[in-house]
């Protein structure tokens, strides 16, 4: 496409591949964490979408309450243990990278993966117990919503590690420390609807 | 995107899948574009079967059932998300919203170009669901279960698979844009430029863009759990298995009304810009507008249910939702009266922006009168499911989308392309468009008063609804005469690329940033950050030479001044 060029136009350099970083932050909070919020508040209408909904058919079926029973209350409640430890070894990295401190920081982080692969192994072994004992997706309305919601939050939590893992190996070489933080609020949020999903799914259980 | 020569065929790749705002902004304009033909076409292929009913379409035999079906499916489904969306969204949000502000790229240009790939998958997605057995999805743009949750009601597998995957990612893709432009917007903003110095087209494609993005969450859980109803087996829609089917119309419409407003704002914006430029006059009531904007953003949330009067929902559910209807036409109103408060007393030039600007505010004026019948229940249980309701978006929805569209195609071309486009190709173009719009979609009004149900693809068969082939003939003759009428402005679009006046900077006289930057905008578009010391319209401004103020202008010393 031949494209003119405007009288008095200065030479321009051939345009660069390499994306413009943002330049400046014009209310003092930081692009990538507004960015990052942003993108939280539309996350909490999708979760919130679903637990409005799972609500609503929750109070209209009191009949799931014994359904719920059948799951692993146990290993829910252990899960949302190991969940709240991998929010703290964030705040730790992200306090690490605050005070200059990369290589804890790193390490934090890695006990964070650690933690979310111990949640994602302990729930795949609460799937196959209850899909082994006949509780399928299909298998009643209540166990779609219980794998729709809880694998919904799994692939968060999978998404999750792999951006830990990133943002992991750039500041090990010392490049986006910030990024830590953002990271770290994703983290957090994935653990907050843990919060919401553990009680609705597993201990609101007596109809 | 503007190269030196040598720089060419380096970056062929870089220049496909680019993170610059502005090639970005073109691709979504292209894709847009074709998409606009391709539900045009669909939408011809409707009429022609409507005004000759019982005989074949040709080339396509006689379109009825499924056929129809998918025809209508695939006209709205591609109208809404695959034109409205990219051209106002994706083109204009992206071209316009870091070059108004003042700033080099988006704030993520990574994500970005994220957002147009994961649009074009899904075009693609789309595109290959008509070549899939069975065609097409036949379920209707609203994809209601338990017509689109059970694939044996609709006789079509594949192609609702494919529908629902291509709207999700559609969705998500505009999730990623969205995010974007608020960040951009809030944040990237010049030295000195407040948000009230933002000009209205951006503010409004931040209003839009937040609206979309706390809106469209449970569709998107909702498209899932459809896909998931439809393969896996599960029962969230199916009231056999303790589901329900209404679920789906609220969450549908829960993120679809509101989707109007995303649609109306952008729209709404760039006719703001242009009024002003070619009135030589400040907009009238700046604050007002964003006010308004607000609060049609914050209305559009609670008016979704007037969609389901008919559907069983509680009757009392209804007088609340007639009510914040009604009241959504408030809001919107005051923009208008602004709007023509803007031209009062303007020395107002009838370039071709200013003609498509001015027909937006008079057929959208018809759309918004009669979505007040609409919303009233007593009134809407009789015009529901009739072609009062199609002419009624249409009306609703063609100003902003095409309109708007076109006044802000003529307006930024220059600065798109950097040469001006024809003005008498122009004027044909809006003489057209505007009278076949009407010549379409007038008689539908009638024929709804009437009762003629829309999605009917046999009109003859309703005995008791009397002769309506007139009319029927009428409406078609003029979806052709509006498909021909694009044809001036594909000569003007593609031919000015070559061929049109080199526009310079600021052919408009305008105060807004863009027009400080080279036409077109190298990448980075500007050579140095400008400072912003006013708001965006400050025309005929007394005391001064010219009759714009660039917001860039630095005051003339105040020192000097005094002097002087």
């Amino acid at each position: 496409m031949s494209t003119p060029t405007s009288p008095g136009r200065p030479a321009v350099p051939a345009s660069s591949p390499a994306p413009y970083a943002a330049p400046r932050a014009a209310t003092s909070v930081p692009t990538g964490r507004l960015g990052i919020w942003w993108f939280l508040a539309s996350e909490v209408v999708i979760f919130g979408g679903l637990v409005t909904i799972y609500v609503l058919f929750r109070l209209r079926h009191p009949e799931w309450g014994k359904l719920a029973a059948h799951t692993m209350t146990v290993a829910g409640a252990v899960n949302t243990l190991v969940l709240l430890t991998s929010s703290l070894t964030m705040v730790l990295a992200h306090e690490s990278v605050e005070r200059g401190n990369l290589r804890l920081a790193s390490q934090a982080m890695l006990q964070s993966v650690f933690a979310g692969g111990v949640f994602l192994v302990i729930k795949a072994f609460e799937y196959t117990h209850e899909i082994v004992q006949g509780f399928t997706p299909v298998a009643g309305l209540f166990w779609s919503f219980y794998f729709a919601m809880t694998g919904l939050h799994a692939l968060h939590v999978l998404g999750g590690l792999v951006a830990i893992l990133a943002v992991r190996r750039a500041v090990q070489r010392g490049e986006n420390p910030h990024r830590v933080e953002y990271v770290g609020i994703y983290w957090h949020f994935v653990d907050v609807v843990w919060i919401f999903l553990f009680p609705l799914l597993y201990l609101a259980s007596r109809g | 995107m503007s190269h030196d020569g040598h720089a060419e065929a380096a970056g062929l790749w870089s220049r496909i899948f680019s993170t610059d705002h502005k090639v970005i902004a073109k691709q979504y304009l292209f894709t847009g574009i074709a998409m606009a033909f391709l539900g045009g076409i669909l939408a011809q292929i409707m009429r022609l079967q409507l005004s000759n009913p019982g005989h074949p379409v040709p080339g396509l035999g006689v379109v009825q059932g499924i056929k129809y079906n998918a025809t209508v499916t695939m006209h709205g489904t591609v109208m809404i998300f695959w034109v409205a969306m990219p051209l106002l969204l994706g083109a204009f949000g992206n071209f316009l919203i870091p070059l108004m502000v003042g700033t080099r790229d988006m704030a993520f240009p990574r994500l970005n170009m994220l957002s147009y790939w994961t649009f074009f998958l899904s075009t693609v997605v789309l595109v290959s669901s008509f070549l899939v057995p069975g065609g097409p999805s036949p379920v209707g743009w609203t994809a209601y279960p338990p017509l689109s949750a059970i694939p044996a009601y609709s006789g079509n597998t594949w192609g609702v698979h494919l529908w629902i995957l291509a709207v999700a990612l559609e969705l998500v893709a505009f999730l990623m844009g969205g995010i974007n432009y608020i960040t951009t917007a809030i944040n990237l903003r010049a030295p000195g430029m407040r948000m009230r110095d933002l000009p209205l087209v951006v503010w409004m494609q931040i209003a839009a863009s937040i609206i979309f993005l706390f809106s469209v969450g449970p569709l998107v859980a909702g498209a899932v759990m459809l896909l998931l109803d439809r393969t896996a087996g599960t029962g969230f829609y199916n009231p056999a298995a303790g589901g329900d089917p209404l679920l789906f119309q609220h969450l549908f419409w829960f993120f679809g009304h509101p989707e109007v407003y995303v649609l109306l704002l952008p729209g709404l914006g760039i006719v703001a810009e242009i009024l002003p430029v070619f009135s030589r006059k400040p907009i009238f009531g700046y604050r007002m507008i964003v006010w308004s904007t607000v609060v049609t953003g914050l209305l559009s949330f609670v008016v979704w249910a007037h969609h389901q009067f008919v559907s069983g929902i509680d009757p009392r559910l209804a007088a609340p939702f007639s009510l914040t209807t009604i009241l959504i036409s408030v809001p919107v109103a005051v923009t208008l009266f602004c709007f023509m408060a803007t031209l009062y007393r303007g020395s107002i030039e009838f370039k071709t922006p200013m003609l498509f600007a001015l027909g937006m505010m008079a057929v959208f004026l018809i759309g918004g009168v009669t979505g007040i019948l609409n919303g009233s229940a007593a009134a809407d249980i009789y015009i529901h499911d009739t072609y009062f309701v199609v002419a009624h978006f249409h009306y609703a929805l063609i100003p902003p989308v095409f309109f708007s569209f076109f006044a802000g195609i003529y307006y930024w071309y220059p600065k798109m392309f950097g040469r001006m486009m024809n003005e008498t190709l122009g004027r044909l173009h809006f003489l057209g468009t505007f009278l076949f719009v009407n010549v379409t979609f007038l008689p539908m009004f009638v024929m709804g008063l009437r009762g003629y149900p829309r999605r009917v693809y046999d009109p003859s068969q309703f005995v008791a609804l009397g002769n309506m082939g007139g009319m029927q003939i009428l409406a078609t003759i003029g979806t052709a005469g509006l498909l021909f009428s694009q044809v001036p402005l594909l000569i003007n679009f593609f031919g000015s690329m070559k061929r049109g006046r080199v526009a310079g900077a600021n052919p408009w006289r305008a105060n807004t940033l863009e027009w400080l930057a080279p036409s077109p905008p190298q990448h980075g578009n500007f050579d140095e950050i400008p400072s912003v010391y006013r708001w965006p319209y400050e025309y005929s401004a007394p005391g001064r030479d010219n009759d714009w103020y660039p917001q860039h202008v630095a005051p003339e010393g105040a020192l000097s001044r005094k002097a002087g």
